[in-house]
C-alpha cells in the first residue's frame, strides 16, 4: 500500500495561514505530528474562514478543556478546533482562550454546517455560548438542566440530580 | 397544527396547512437504543425531522478524567457496543501517541486482526438489523451465527465475550495462544460460505433494494462539510480511510482496497459495508499467516506498561515493576501536552484528544464519536423521503447511542 | 367424592385453584417488551437469536408495544433524561407485569457512578429478577426468565389493587411459631411460646 499523505511543511503552512490574515497574532506550536496554532477569540471567525479557503475542508471536532486545575494555567477555558483536509491529510489544531464571565465567541456554523451539534455540546459541558448559531440549546443534557458538568468544580457524581425523580410502587403501578 | 409552526419561516404557507407532528422514538425498535425524532410529516412524506438525543448520555468523558489510561479502558469498551474492541484500540493508541510509546511487532498484528475482526462484527450487526428493520429476519439470524463465533474468538483471548478490555498502555493484557491462531483460521476458512448466504439472501433482494436505493441521499459536499467519515462518507464518493492515508499498527504491511461508493443513498452505504467485510476478512488472513513472534509489550522505561501477571507472583522484580506501573504516586507521568490521534473504527473516524498533565491520567478525554456527526446530517438526509424510509436510513448510518451520546 | 369423579372421566380432569391454572399460563407465555438502552441490548438480541434461541422457552415474542406486554426487560443503563420514559412505558403495561433489571447498570449504576446515571433501576420501579453481570452472557438472561417462571406459579399474580391491600411485606412469610409447638406437642416435645419480639 502505498502512503499517500503529503505531508507539508509547518513553515509553508504558518505563511499560507498568515498570507490570509494579516495582522492577527498567531502563536504557533508543534508536539509529535500536532501542529497547533492559538488565535484570538476576537479573530477567530476570520481565521476560520482563512483555513477553510486554505483546504481544511472539514471540521473533525470541536471540543474544549477547562484549566481551572491545570498546573499553572492563567485561563479558564479552551476552545479547541480541529481541522483536516481532505485531500492532503493534513491537520490542523485551532486553539483559542476565553475567561468568565464573557464566554461568548463566533460560531462556526456559517463556515462548516457540521460544527451545529459540536457547539450545542460545548455549551452543554462547559457553557460556552456560540453567537449566531441558528438552533442554540442543550443537546445531550435536558433542557432543564442547570450545571455544566464536564467543569472541573462539578463533582463527578453531581448534585443529586440523577435522583430527583417520583417512585412508582408496585401497589401504584 | 402546532402553534410553535407558524412562525417557521423557512416552510411555506401551503406545507404549513397539512403538516402534523409525529414522535419518533425514544422507545422505538428501529432505533435499536434510545434516540428520539420530531417528524413533521406533509401525508406520508416526511418534511422536517429534529432529532432529540441525550437519552443514553451517561458521563463518559467526566469518568475519563478520574480513572488513569489503563483504567479507561473498561469504560470506552461501553462506547460502541457492537464493536468494543475498536474503542479499546483508538484509546490506546491516543495514548501511547502522548506518551511516545512504540509498540512491538507482535502486538501490531494482534491489534490489527481485532480490529478487523469488529470491522466484519460491527458491519454484520449493523447489516443484519438493517435489514431486520425492513422486514428481513432471516438475514439477522445468519449474521448473528457468525458474530457468536467472533465472541468466542474474543473470549479465547481476553476471557470475556462481549467487553473484552483487553489492550493496555503499550501492549496486550495477555498473549494470544496457537488455539486462538486456529481459531481465527477457522474463522476465515468458514466465513466466505456464511458471506455468500448472508449476501444473497440481501444483496439482490428486489424488496429490499427497492426499499433503499435512492433513499437519503448524502451528497459529496454534504459528507465533507458535515464531518461524514467511515463507510457513510466512502458511500458518498470521499474515498477517504485512516488505514490507508494516515496508517497506524501495521496496515502498511497488507494489501486491501478502500471501498467506496458513488451514490450516496442507503443501498450505498449498505454496498461498501457488505465490501468493507470482505477486505478486512483479507486483512486478517494476511496478519495470521505473518504473525511475528515476540513479546507484546514495548521495552520502553518499563514504567508505563504493566508486567506479566506470571512474573508479578514469582519474582520481586515484577512485584516491583507492578507496583511501579499500579500506584498512583509512582505511574509514569504523561507530558503536559494534548494531542489527537484517530482510527479507522468500523462506524467512522473514531479520535480521542487527550490532555495530559503530568499525572497517568486524562486531565481531559474527549472522544470524537463519529455517530454524533453522522446523526446531525439525518435531518439533511431524510428530507422529502417517505415515513416508512426513516428506519432505512436509520439503520443505514449505524447510529450507536452509547457512542452518540457517551 | 374425588374418588367418583376418578372413575368416570379418569385422568382427562384435573382439579386445581383457577389462579394456579392462570399463573401456569402465564408463566409460559411471556411477552417481553425490550427496554434495551445500552449494551444489554445486543446480548438481549443474541439471546433470541440463532445460536441461543430464547423461543425454546416460551418467551420469543418480543413486542415493542407496553400494551401487549407483561414481561419488561430492563437492558442497560438509564440515565436521567430516560427515567421518566421508563416509568411511562411501565405504567402503559397491563397487568399482571413483571420487570427483570438486566445487566450490572440497570441493577445498581455499574460503572458508571456519574452524575447522570440512576443508580439502579429499583429506586424509581419495582424489578422482580436482578441478573448481574456486564453485560451478563445469554444463558444467564435465559436462567433468569427461568426463574421468572418459577416465582410467577409459585408465588401467584397479583395485581397493583391487590398489593395495596396487603398488610405483610413482599419477601419470604414469617415462620408459624404456633404450627410449631402443635408439631412438637404431636411429637412428645414441649417448648415454651418464643419470647422474642415478633415483630423483628
Amino acid at each position: 500500500m502505498t502512503n499517500t499523505t503529503a505531508s507539508s511543511d509547518v513553515g509553508d503552512l504558518q505563511s499560507r495561514l498568515s498570507g490570509e490574515v494579516p495582522g492577527v497574532s498567531l502563536a504557533w506550536s508543534t508536539y509529535q505530528d500536532q501542529t497547533r496554532v492559538v488565535v484570538p477569540a476576537a479573530d477567530l471567525l476570520s481565521v476560520l474562514q482563512a483555513s477553510k479557503k486554505i483546504g481544511f475542508d472539514q471540521l473533525t471536532d470541536i471540543t474544549c478543556v477547562d484549566l481551572l486545575e491545570y498546573g499553572n494555567a492563567t485561563d479558564r477555558f479552551e476552545v479547541v478546533y480541529l481541522l483536516l483536509n481532505i485531500e492532503t491529510s493534513e491537520r490542523l489544531t485551532l486553539k483559542t482562550y476565553l475567561n468568565e464571565p464573557d464566554l461568548t465567541i463566533p460560531s462556526a456554523t456559517s463556515v462548516w454546517f457540521g460544527a451545529d451539534w459540536l457547539e450545542r455540546e460545548v455549551y452543554d459541558m462547559y457553557g460556552i455560548i456560540f453567537a449566531g448559531h441558528p438552533n442554540f440549546k442543550r443537546l445531550l443534557l435536558p433542557q432543564e438542566f442547570q450545571s455544566f458538568p464536564l467543569r472541573k468544580d462539578y463533582p463527578v457524581k453531581g448534585r443529586g440530580e440523577r435522583h430527583n425523580f417520583p417512585v412508582i410502587t408496585r401497589a401504584e403501578s | 397544527m402546532p402553534l410553535e409552526l407558524i412562525d417557521r419561516p423557512d416552510l411555506d404557507a401551503d406545507h404549513k396547512e397539512g403538516l402534523w407532528t409525529l414522535n419518533f422514538g425514544p422507545q422505538h425498535p428501529a432505533t435499536h437504543t434510545t434516540l428520539r425524532l420530531v417528524l413533521q410529516l406533509d401525508g406520508e412524506m416526511v418534511m422536517d425531522a429534529e432529532p432529540d438525543i441525550g437519552f443514553l448520555h451517561s458521563g463518559f468523558e467526566k469518568l475519563g478524567e478520574v480513572l488513569d489510561f489503563n483504567q479507561y479502558v473498561t469504560i470506552v469498551d461501553r462506547m460502541n457496543y457492537i464493536s468494543p474492541l475498536a474503542n479499546e484500540i483508538a484509546w490506546h493508541h491516543a495514548v501511547e501517541k502522548l506518551l511516545n510509546i512504540e509498540l512491538t511487532a507482535r502486538c501490531k498484528y494482534i491489534r490489527t486482526i481485532f480490529a478487523e475482526l469488529m470491522r466484519i462484527h460491527d458491519h454484520l450487526l449493523c447489516t443484519g438489523t438493517c435489514v431486520l428493520d425492513l422486514g428481513g429476519a432471516t438475514a439477522f439470524m445468519y449474521a448473528f451465527n457468525e458474530r457468536e463465533y467472533i465472541y468466542e474468538i474474543c473470549e479465547r483471548a481476553s476471557g470475556q465475550r462481549f467487553h473484552t478490555s483487553y489492550t493496555r498502555v503499550g501492549g496486550l493484557l495477555y498473549d494470544v495462544t496457537d488455539d486462538w491462531i486456529e481459531m481465527v483460521r477457522k474463522f476465515c476458512r468458514t466465513f466466505p460460505k456464511a458471506y455468500r448466504d448472508f449476501a444473497g439472501l440481501v444483496m439482490k433482494n428486489r424488496i429490499f433494494v427497492e426499499r433503499t436505493k435512492g433513499v437519503g441521499v448524502l451528497t459529496r459536499e454534504e459528507a465533507i462539510a458535515g464531518g461524514a467519515t467511515g463507510p457513510v462518507a466512502r458511500a458518498s464518493g470521499v474515498a477517504r480511510d485512516l488505514r490507508r492515508d494516515e496508517p497506524y499498527l501495521a496496515y502498511e504491511d497488507f494489501d486491501f482496497d478502500i471501498c467506496a461508493a458513488q451514490g450516496g443513498d442507503c443501498y450505498a452505504r449498505f454496498q461498501v459495508r457488505m465490501m468493507e467485510i470482505l477486505e478486512s476478512l483479507k486483512i486478517i488472513e494476511q496478519a495470521i499467516e505473518n504473525l511475528p513472534a515476540g513479546p507484546i509489550y514495548s521495552a520502553g522505561t518499563g514504567k508505563e506498561t504493566i508486567p506479566d501477571k506470571r512474573e508479578v507472583y514469582r519474582s520481586i522484580e515484577g512485584l516491583i515493576h507492578h507496583f511501579e506501573s499500579i500506584m498512583p504516586n509512582r505511574q509514569m507521568p504523561a507530558p503536559k501536552e494534548s494531542i489527537y490521534a484517530a482510527t479507522e473504527s468500523p462506524n467512522g473516524e473514531l479520535g480521542y484528544y487527550i490532555v495530559g498533565d503530568g499525572t497517568f491520567r486524562a486531565y481531559r478525554a474527549r472522544t470524537r464519536p463519529p455517530s454524533l456527526l453522522h446523526f446531525s446530517l439525518f435531518s439533511r438526509m431524510i428530507k422529502g423521503c417517505m415515513l416508512s424510509d426513516v428506519v432505512a436510513v436509520l439503520g443505514s448510518i449505524n447510529i450507536i447511542a452509547a457512542e452518540l451520546d457517551r | 367424592m374425588a374418588t367418583e369423579i376418578n372413575k368416570t372421566v379418569g385422568d382427562n380432569v384435573f382439579l386445581t385453584t383457577l389462579d394456579a391454572a392462570a399463573s401456569w399460563a402465564r408463566a409460559n407465555s411471556l411477552w417481553p417488551m425490550p427496554f434495551a438502552t445500552a449494551c444489554c441490548g445486543i446480548e438481549l438480541m443474541s439471546t433470541a437469536a440463532s445460536r441461543h434461541d430464547l423461543s425454546r422457552f416460551g418467551s420469543e415474542v418480543m413486542r415493542f408495544s407496553p400494551r401487549q406486554c407483561d414481561l419488561m426487560i430492563v437492558a442497560g443503563r438509564v440515565v436521567m433524561k430516560m427515567l421518566p420514559v421508563l416509568q411511562r412505558i411501565w405504567l402503559q403495561m397491563p397487568e399482571p407485569k413483571w420487570c427483570i433489571s438486566m445487566g450490572a447498570c440497570a441493577c445498581s449504576g455499574g460503572v458508571f457512578d456519574t452524575y447522570a446515571v440512576v443508580q439502579g433501576i429499583d429506586r424509581f420501579i419495582p424489578v422482580d429478577v436482578y441478573v448481574p453481570g456486564c453485560p451478563p452472557r445469554p444463558e444467564q438472561l435465559i436462567r433468569s426468565i427461568i426463574d421468572l417462571q418459577e416465582k410467577i406459579q409459585s408465588g401467584g399474580t397479583y395485581n397493583a389493587r391487590e398489593f395495596k391491600l396487603r398488610i405483610l411485606p413482599e419477601g419470604p412469610q414469617r415462620f408459624d411459631e404456633d404450627e410449631l409447638i402443635r408439631i412438637r406437642e404431636r411429637n412428645g416435645f414441649k417448648l415454651d411460646p418464643p419470647t422474642y419480639d415478633p415483630v423483628h
